[in-house]
């Protein structure tokens, strides 16, 4: 379920821990913190120095 | 072998990067950098986050998308000794654009005209010797951010006013470029090593045109000329595993406007037909061979 929305989400079968993901619903960055229990939070705020 | 693949988290691109590194029998451990705890006299017999010492890893491959962590991380890993990708060198220089266009400058390859000032009259002045429009950038940031096209004194009076009262002290570095009347489109080219693997056109009918804010990718051929300067452009900020970003001018002159040493690619590789990330690993995997 996303975290912020409550949609159901299917999450990939080559899901990584630490990986972002978007929820289709609502659109919500979310990170997979545990695979095993699965478990997401909302993936943390762009910061300033954030890029390439 | 024991690699290391530093991240704030894992995007496309580390995903990519984490299953060719498996194609090719390497089980990276991920190091996450908001884990890291270091005692900076402390050495690389401390342990990383995965309990293994710092010292035991024969390369560290850098892809934070936080710049300063990434950045930090890297000094502290090579005063250590240990081999990254990239080293710190070619970081700190690619970080910031004024060090970026220094290091340019000092290799003779062709950028757009650039000047610095530090106060609000003297900004106003290096935009007037510019011309209008010009484009000012913060020294430091990405993917497009605060980037302004300033048309006229009225405008270049304004966002001076607002950098100086909202901004940080970073934001009184006033780093001015000339405005490059492009053909709707920039080029990046993707340098890995000695070779310039592939580069696409970056297309928006914006004036900003990279991926992130919408610009559409499509392949663009490595000529001789580009590769050539890509070759130059890389070699000038230390080298490693580069995306260069290149502006066309009006009589078709190639300008080396950046260069991003944490790439991202997810929208490369189909265009070009390149896997960029494979080209990544076979090029860490031989760094390692060479040093070992």
């Amino acid at each position: 379920m996303c975290p912020e929305c409550d949609a159901e989400l299917n999450i990939p079968a080559d899901a990584m821990e630490n990986e972002i993901i978007a929820c289709p619903d609502c659109g919500a960055e979310l990170e997979i913190i545990s695979l095993n229990p699965l478990q997401l939070e909302l993936a943390p705020e762009v910061e300033e120095d954030w890029g390439e | 072998m024991r690699l290391g693949i530093l991240v704030t988290h894992i995007r496309a691109e580390e995903k990519l990067l984490i299953q060719a590194f498996e194609k090719a029998g390497i089980q990276p451990d991920i190091l996450l950098d908001r884990e890291l705890n270091i005692d900076i006299t402390g050495g690389a017999g401390q342990p990383a986050p995965t309990g293994i010492p710092w010292q035991d890893y024969d390369l560290i491959l850098e892809r934070c998308v936080s710049t300063s962590r990434g950045m930090y991380t890297l000094a502290i890993l090579n005063t250590w000794g240990i081999q990254t990708i990239n080293t710190y060198q070619t970081a700190a220089i690619c970080a910031d654009k004024l060090q970026t266009s220094l290091a340019l400058s000092r290799c003779h390859i062709p950028q757009p005209t650039t000047r610095v000032a530090f106060t609000p009259e003297s900004a106003m002045q290096a935009i007037s010797d510019v011309n209008y429009p010009a484009v000012l950038k913060p020294v430091t940031g990405s993917w497009g951010r605060l980037l302004a096209r300033v048309n006229d004194r009225d405008s270049a009076e304004a966002i001076i006013e607002h950098r100086q009262t909202l901004g940080d002290y970073n934001h009184h570095t006033y780093y001015i470029q000339a405005y490059v009347e492009k053909p709707g489109r920039d080029i990046r080219a993707f340098v890995v090593g000695d070779r310039t693997i592939c580069a696409i056109y970056r297309q928006s009918d914006h004036w900003i045109t990279n991926t992130a804010r919408g610009g559409a990718a499509s392949n663009c051929p490595i000529t001789p000329v580009l590769d050539d300067l890509c070759q130059r452009a890389a070699a000038a900020v230390g080298g490693g595993i580069l995306a260069i970003d290149i502006l066309e001018d009006a009589d078709g002159q190639l300008l080396v406007n950046e260069i991003n040493h944490t790439m991202e690619f997810r929208n490369s590789s189909a265009p070009t037909g390149v896997d960029i990330a494979a080209e990544v690993v076979a090029y860490t995997l031989n760094q390692v061979e060479v040093r070992v």
